[in-house]
């Protein structure tokens, strides 16, 4: 029975992170190029492979094959842990991620955590010691002010992450991502609440605080992934690069694909906390209860349309990105603690109204 | 005298940043379904698709010698071309034709006439000045070698890109 339980395990981790999730890296390297490309009126990469499908092959191998070029001086310890401390706490948030409902009486989270969100949280902070590490054992200026700035942001707009979700575990009344997701099939989306018992005054109601609440926490994911328009930690027209200036070959490859695979990672929660995580709209195809029984082809389309959502909102991101210009810092400061933290706090105080009153 | 510039009043809605987020989103997105449609088209997939069809009437490419409708060469050997070359990308060893020649009375010919397309400007000045509308900017673009001495013209690839000019050319073309 053990040994069991630690396959199923293995298993998911290296269908759901190896051969899913990297791809899934790669490949939105590769739509963000094609997708900026689209909105400049230009081509973008597409001579590797069918429309350059492959572009991301060949930049893996570009990387690897780089020069691999650690500065006089740098503090070489930390400067080779940087790297690592950005790529490990995103792949490792994903361990708590529903991707779908269950296949083969298996259910497909590979930590089935009470604790989910909070689980995220704590470990997509560790990110901000990577970043850190690096713009202060670069001993270089612009690491070092990229690295403040990206320490000082993700602070800040980790609060009202933080808080922005609050609503939605008291409406939920629950923390993990597998029974929220079970609701949401059952009641309606948190966003879109049209079916079950969603489709009430009070589940109308509730959708206020909740649309608030998804403002705030996409906002806030963007500034936590240091994406466009708050990437100021490495706005290259200040800080060259800010805190991976230093950086080449592998370990800046690592920077890089820790911010996409942050991104996902953002994504995969904000579809499992407001858009309804694997469950189709309207309650279609959905489980009886979280522990009913599901038909194979059941769980395969419910795979499937968490990452047919994930992928929706990875084109949102990278489109935001190429559409909005970049905040100046005060601004940034401003808007995370005068505006979102203030909204966020009134928003748990109005949900809690809502579920008080109605 | 300083000139002040009210800033715009914005109005409340326009301070939440979000219409202006949904404009901004508008434009990209227009752009970008436009150019997925295939409805804009800027770029041209070189390797696949050449210049040849786009160049325009008066494109300075590689410069070249041309012989005129009897097969006679047109240069004469007067230097001229190398002497106003800017680069001093030509290098011109004249020579005599020999009497028994039926091109006899020309009296001079070159014989070598080397263009480094390495130094090649592709200024046209050599066009302009040859007194026998001998040389000729052509339409070639892609010169390529291995090598320095493969960047290097001589009469005789010189002729094979010039080939055959029949009558006398207006010169004075304002295109040209």
């Amino acid at each position: 029975m053990e040994w069991q339980i630690i396959i199923a395990a293995v298993v998911k981790i290296v269908v759901f992170v190896f051969l899913t999730l990297l791809p899934l890296v790669a490949m939105s390297v590769w739509a963000e190029r094609r997708v900026s490309a689209a909105i400049q009126d230009r081509v973008g990469p597409n001579r590797v492979g069918p429309f350059g499908l492959l572009q991301a092959v060949a930049d893996g191998i570009k990387f690897l094959l780089k020069e691999d070029f650690t500065p006089k001086h740098v503090r070489k310890v930390y400067f080779w842990i940087a790297p690592a401390l950005v790529m490990v706490p995103a792949l490792l948030t994903c361990a708590v991620l529903p991707f779908g409902s269950q296949l083969f009486g298996e259910k497909m989270v590979i930590a089935d955590l009470d604790v989910g969100p909070l689980f995220v949280f704590a470990i997509a902070s560790l990110t901000v010691y990577g970043i850190v590490l690096a713009g202060w054992a670069s001993n270089s200026k612009y690491s070092f002010l990229g690295g403040v700035r990206s320490t000082s942001q993700m602070i800040s707009y980790e609060i009202s992450l933080g808080l922005s979700i609050v609503p939605l575990l008291m409406i939920y009344g629950d923390l993990n991502l597998g029974r929220i997701v079970q609701y949401q099939a059952e009641n309606g989306w948190a966003l879109l609440p049209l079916w079950g018992e969603g489709l009430s005054v009070k589940g109308l109601l509730l959708a206020i605080p909740v649309f608030i609440s998804f403002v705030v926490f996409t906002t806030s994911m963007f500034a936590e992934t240091n994406r466009l328009p708050f990437d100021l930690p490495e706005c290259e027209t200040e800080l060259v690069a800010g805190y991976h200036t230093e950086y080449s070959s592998m370990k800046f490859a690592l920077f890089f694909l820790g911010e996409y695979a942050a991104m996902i990672i953002g994504s995969g929660l904000a579809v499992t906390l407001f858009l309804g995580g694997w469950s189709l709209p309207f309650g279609w195809l959905a489980p009886e209860s979280i522990n009913a029984e599901v038909p194979w082809w059941h769980g395969l389309i419910h795979i499937g349309v968490f990452f047919v959502k994930v992928i929706g909102f990875i084109l949102f991101f990278i489109i935001v990105r190429w559409t909005l210009p970049r905040f100046r810092y005060d601004q940034l400061m401003r808007l995370g603690w005068v505006f979102f933290f203030e909204i966020a706090l009134f928003n748990v105080i109005l949900t809690a109204l809502i579920l008080w009153l109605v | 005298m300083a000139i002040i510039v009210d800033r715009p009043k914005l109005k409340w809605w326009e301070h939440l940043y979000l219409p202006a987020l949904a404009q901004g989103m508008r434009v990209t997105l227009g752009h970008m379904i436009r150019s997925l449609r295939g409805k804009t088209k800027v770029t041209m997939q070189y390797p696949e698709e050449k210049w040849d069809d786009n160049l325009p009437e008066h494109y300075r490419g590689a410069p070249a010698l041309v012989t005129d409708e009897h097969g006679r060469e047109r240069c004469v050997g007067c230097q001229l071309c190398e002497f106003i070359c800017p680069p001093r990308a030509i290098t011109i060893l004249p020579e005599e034709i020999p009497s028994d020649d039926k091109w006899a009375k020309v009296e001079k010919r070159p014989k070598k006439f080397d263009i480094d397309m390495i130094r090649c400007i592709y200024c046209g000045l050599c066009e302009e000045v040859c007194p026998e509308q001998a040389i000729y900017l052509r339409k070639d673009y892609a010169i390529v070698g291995t090598s320095r001495a493969e960047m290097v013209h001589d009469k005789e690839k010189l002729y094979e890109i010039g080939g055959v000019r029949e009558g006398l050319v207006n010169k004075w073309n304002p295109l040209k």
